[in-house]
């Protein structure tokens, strides 16, 4: 006896219910299939495609009217079922007929979520979700100079963005987040899915809020950004996320939370409808990806045709299907306790590989560039495989597996003369033997000779590895001193490297260095942080997370967690007022220590976390800065009292070095710089141990450098004398300006001089004039970025709440 | 038995970074992973009580900001050459909000 099933929904998910149930029932079923859309089933993954060009929509329809024919089934398409009356065991249909059903299956998919921006409302702005949003899209690429925009970098956007931008489309992504598809992917595959994104001409906002849209005449016409940039656009794409579609689910008084509830055998809460696809929720998890719907529906059909069957949700992988963008990610890749990574990273050719192992299993993939494994590495996922044994190679993938371990000097010597050694350069193998059998005998002869690792360096361990091979015994590997453990490069490589390839973020330079670590340590962090703030001045964004604790607070931490406060005291002259604003605070804020610090200022000890805005903002109030006594950056300019009250005096000390910490103040360097200027060679200010000191003399200045008088007392060498202020001003500025550029992180100024020697530094800075004026230009352009005093910054109420605790459960806990 | 408390929003904390939640037992840092993990742990190194919630945060480590002492943030264990720990708390997010588990942190530790 055939029952009646009515589907409400002719999507990819009951498309396969209904294939099977033919299949393995045939004769059972008198089906009447509803959908909203005026169509039956068609792949919906390839609306992609359809988008950009690659295929038309005859061909990923799934079934046509002709199998719908063949199998009896009533095709109700364009109707969006009205109710489900339970009690009388009927569908309505929206022109009202009833239908009495034995057993229903809902298969409503989902909804795209809109975010309720201003004007959301507008004509032109879309999701992406069935064929008429993808012709809306379609239809702007005929017009010329057509722009568009979407909200979204996860994969649905970054399809559209796709497909619109191979129709010729403008196209740009805003993204919330600080990198794309940040669900599925980590920060360094984020990073280059980005620039592949922006190579095809894609303009991406990542780390960008939207405030509004705007409209004209009730037609889109540009989405404003939190920051006020609008972003002129024809169509608008929000592509943000997607709900289960449940309205007509939760009308007919099915049990249901975030999805339809279903059981392992996909029944609802009442058993004579099933459900499957987007719009379910099992054992709390929604779905969003066809793998798991089809598990669903294989279910589905077992448990209409009265065999048990149970839905066992699995892992899947997600790949993006935009050419040249070639991703996987699969499992967990969250770091964890127990849990080890394997990162590779090939910066030559965009690769990213990286694995996470807990205890003898793999548990999570993500991959870029290169993911000719990716299904692979989902089995040993999947199946929970033990990869002890292959454990060292694994990342090499099943190519690597099964033969013996072999050493790294014999697999270098089984590499083919034509192997590719230095992918930055294309030098084979047979390359450098050539050069090394010509007679180049250590590592830098083969990069002057090949220029192998000459770029990015991560193959110098190759190079090293073939020299060992070709000259035996008589090699000797080199020991550079790393910068850390994350890396095998120099401070030194890094600096050159992110000069070099422009590198602008630290995912950037973490990928394009060979990085093997995820996000770095506490040694690296602060380092790149600082040379990428150096070299691209008003581009890089200052991270906050990768300071010491002084520098992110704004304060030197004490031993029992309190902070210092020292406002700057230009050049150590202060007024009655300042005075007064400083005892005012001292009281307001019980302040333990007033103490005159080494450094001319006074220092405000013992000061409250949460209390630093309200005595930053006091101080403020009162006309001062922050001293950053905590910085690496300018500290102190100490003078002496000069020709305004000495009898020794020769020249205004005390104004020259007002002007130069004004001009000077809050840039950062590798290291703190401390300066002086004294008004004769009695040397009141101890000019001759700073960083530059200037000591004055009847016929100008005398510049001193490279002093210190910390860790090791060490006196200045003099640079040169220069007669006027202006010019002590931009001498100072250029010298601090090389030293920046040149220093490894935490060189102080002396360091730095011992290891390019004075020679070079009077090169740059006296001798060639040009040269000096090109480092103080670049010196005072980077200032007109760094001259922010942080202090009134941080009194804003979005840093504000950040001093505060998250949360206060004091008080509970004492009910 | 747990007692989850919401202690304010994920959003609240920034990515590598951390707040404070005072308790009657003293302070607990909570810790923001780049992979957007939540780990609770006494905001004081077991070297010199140092504020850990001030530290550099990499991994799922925290450097402590006064001697640079390692610690996990999801063991508590210090790492490296350097022994000592620090007790964790059970910590959830949950629609974009953080749920602590103040059990222990209200009747006292448990050895
Ligand atoms: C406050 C002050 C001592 C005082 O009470 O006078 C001071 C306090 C500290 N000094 Fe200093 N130094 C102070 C003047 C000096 C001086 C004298 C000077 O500047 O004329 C020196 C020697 C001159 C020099 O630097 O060449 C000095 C050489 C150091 C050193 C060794 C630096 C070196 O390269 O050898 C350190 C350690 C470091 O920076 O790594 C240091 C580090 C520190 C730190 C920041 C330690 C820290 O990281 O917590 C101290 C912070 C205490 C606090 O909680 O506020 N302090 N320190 C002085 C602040 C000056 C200011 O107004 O900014
Ligand atoms: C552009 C795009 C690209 C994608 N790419 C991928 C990919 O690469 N890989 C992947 O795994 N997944 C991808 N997906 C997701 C995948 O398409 C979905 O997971 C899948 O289609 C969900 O199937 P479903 O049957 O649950 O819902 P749907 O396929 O959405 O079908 C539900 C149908 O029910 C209809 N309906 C709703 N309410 C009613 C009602 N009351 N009465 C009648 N009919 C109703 C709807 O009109 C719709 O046609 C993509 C999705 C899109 C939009
Ligand atoms: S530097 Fe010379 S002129 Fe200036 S106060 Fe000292 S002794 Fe006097
Ligand atoms: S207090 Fe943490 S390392 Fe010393």
């Amino acid at each position: 006896m055939t029952r009646n099933l009515i589907v409400i929904g002719a999507g990819m998910a009951s498309g396969r219910v209904l294939e099977h149930l033919f299949e393995t029932q045939p004769g059972a079923w008198n089906v009447t299939l509803f959908n909203a859309e005026p169509r039956g089933n068609y792949n919906r993954l390839m609306l992609s495609p359809v988008l950009s060009g690659d295929k038309t929509y005859a061909e990923i329809v799934t079934h046509d009217a002709a199998w719908y024919e063949e199998r009896g089934v009533t095709c109700r398409f364009g109707e969006k079922v009205a109710r489900i009356d339970r009690g009388a065991k009927i569908v309505v249909a929206p022109d009202g007929t009833e239908l009495p059903y034995d057993k229903v299956v809902i298969a409503t998919g989902s909804n795209p979520f809109m975010i309720p921006l201003p004007g959301h409302d507008l004509d032109g702005v879309i999701p992406y979700r069935d064929l008429e949003d993808t012709e809306r899209m379609m239809g702007l690429g005929s017009a010329p100079g057509a722009r568009a925009v979407v909200i979204g970098g996860g994969l649905l956007g970054l399809e559209a963005a796709a497909g619109m931008a191979a129709r010729g489309i403008d196209v740009t992504v805003v993204h919330i987040m600080g990198h794309l598809m940040e669900r599925q992917l980590d920060e360094a595959a984020g990073y280059l899915l980005k620039k592949a994104l922006e190579d095809k001409g894609i303009t991406v906002l990542t780390g960008t809020n939207s405030k509004q849209i705007l409209g004209e005449g009730g037609k889109v016409r540009a989405l404003e950004l939190d920051d006020g940039t609008e972003l002129p656009c024809d169509l608008l794409c929000m592509a943000v996320g997607i709900r289960p579609n449940v309205a007509l689910a939760k009308d007919a008084g099915l049990a249901v939370a975030k999805g339809i509830h279903v059981d392992d055998q996909m029944l609802t809460s009442d058993a004579d409808i099933l459900a499957l696809g987007e719009c379910v929720e099992h054992q709390g998890a929604i779905f969003g990806l066809v793998a798991p719907l089809y598990d669903q529906a294989k279910v589905a059909a077992e448990t209409l045709g009265g065999t048990q069957a149970a839905f066992v949700p699995k892992e899947v992988a997600t790949k993006l299907k935009v050419t040249g963008c070639d991703l996987f990610s699969a499992g967990d890749f969250a770091e964890g306790d127990g849990r080890d990574d394997i990162v590779f990273r090939d910066p030559s050719r965009g690769i990213y590989k990286r694995l996470v192992l807990e205890g003898e299993r793999l548990i999570g993939a993500v991959m870029y560039g290169d993911t000719g494994d990716g299904a692979w590495f989902h089995g040993l996922i999947k199946d929970r495989t033990d990869v002890t044994e292959m454990r060292d190679t694994l990342i090499f993938g099943p190519a690597f597996q099964g033969g013996a371990q072999s050493d790294p000097l014999a697999a270098v010597a089984a590499l083919p003369a034509d192997a590719e050694i230095c992918g930055c350069n294309g030098i084979c193998k047979s390359a450098i033997q050539t050069a090394i059998k010509g007679g180049a005998a250590t590592l830098s002869d083969v990069r002057a000779q090949t220029k192998a690792s000459a770029s990015c360096g991560t193959c110098t361990g190759l190079v090293e590895q073939v020299m060992a091979l070709t000259l035996g015994d008589g090699f000797e590997v080199q020991t550079v001193k790393p910068m850390c453990p994350c890396t095998p490069l120099t401070h030194m490589d890094v600096r050159r490297l992110i000069k070099a390839k422009a590198l602008k973020s630290m995912a950037a330079v973490m990928q394009e260095c060979g990085w093997t670590t995820l996000c770095g340590c506490a040694s690296c962090r602060p380092a790149l942080n600082y040379y990428l703030l150096c070299d691209w001045p008003g581009e890089y964004q200052d991270d906050d997370q990768s300071r010491f604790v002084n520098e992110r607070m704004h304060s030197n931490i004490q031993k029992d967690g309190t902070y210092s406060v020292v406002p700057r005291m230009w050049g150590g002259i202060t007024t009655a007022d300042e005075l007064r604003a400083i005892a005012d605070a001292a009281d307001k804020y019980k302040v333990q220590t007033v103490k005159v610090t080494g450094g001319q200022r006074i220092d405000l000890l013992g000061v409250k976390k949460q209390d630093l805005p309200d005595i930053w903002a006091d101080l403020n109030a009162a006309g001062m800065v922050s001293g950053q006594a905590y910085a690496k950056g300018l500290r102190t300019v100490k003078t002496c009292v000069g020709t305004d009250h000495c009898r020794f005096g020769t020249q205004d000390s005390t104004g020259l070095g007002i002007r130069m910490e004004k001009a000077l103040w809050g840039s950062w360097t590798p290291a703190k710089v401390k300066m002086a200027v004294s008004g004769c060679p009695r040397n009141c200010a101890e000019s001759t141990c700073k960083d530059v000191g200037v000591i004055c003399v009847d016929s100008g200045y005398i510049l001193h450098i490279g002093g210190a008088a910390g860790l090791h007392i060490k006196g200045t060498e003099v640079m040169c004398t220069v007669k006027t202020e202006d010019e002590v001003l931009e001498y100072t500025a250029a010298v601090v300006q090389l030293y920046r550029e040149e220093a490894a992180y935490l060189e102080r100024m002396y360091k730095w001089m011992d290891n390019v020697g004075l020679d070079h530094i009077i090169e740059r800075v006296v001798t060639d004039a040009d040269s000096r004026k090109a480092l103080a230009d670049r010196f005072y352009y980077a200032q007109r970025f760094m001259q922010q005093d942080p202090w009134a910054e941080r009194t804003k109420p979005e840093y504000r709440e950040l001093y505060a605790p998250l949360a206060d459960l004091t008080l509970e806990a004492a009910e | 038995m747990s007692d989850w408390t919401d202690i304010g929003a994920l959003s609240a904390i920034p990515e590598r970074g951390a707040r404070l939640v005072k308790t009657a037992m003293g302070c607990v840092a909570v810790f923001r992973t780049v992979d957007d993990e939540i780990f609770a742990i006494d905001d004081a190194c077991p070297h010199k009580g140092g504020p850990l919630s001030e530290g550099i945060v990499h991994g799922r480590s925290v450097t402590c900001p006064l001697h640079n002492m390692v610690l996990r943030l999801d063991t508590g264990l210090a790492q490296g050459a350097d022994e000592g720990s620090v007790a964790t708390y059970p910590v959830r997010v949950e629609a974009g909000r953080i749920l602590l588990d103040t059990e222990r942190l209200r009747r006292g530790r448990v050895a």
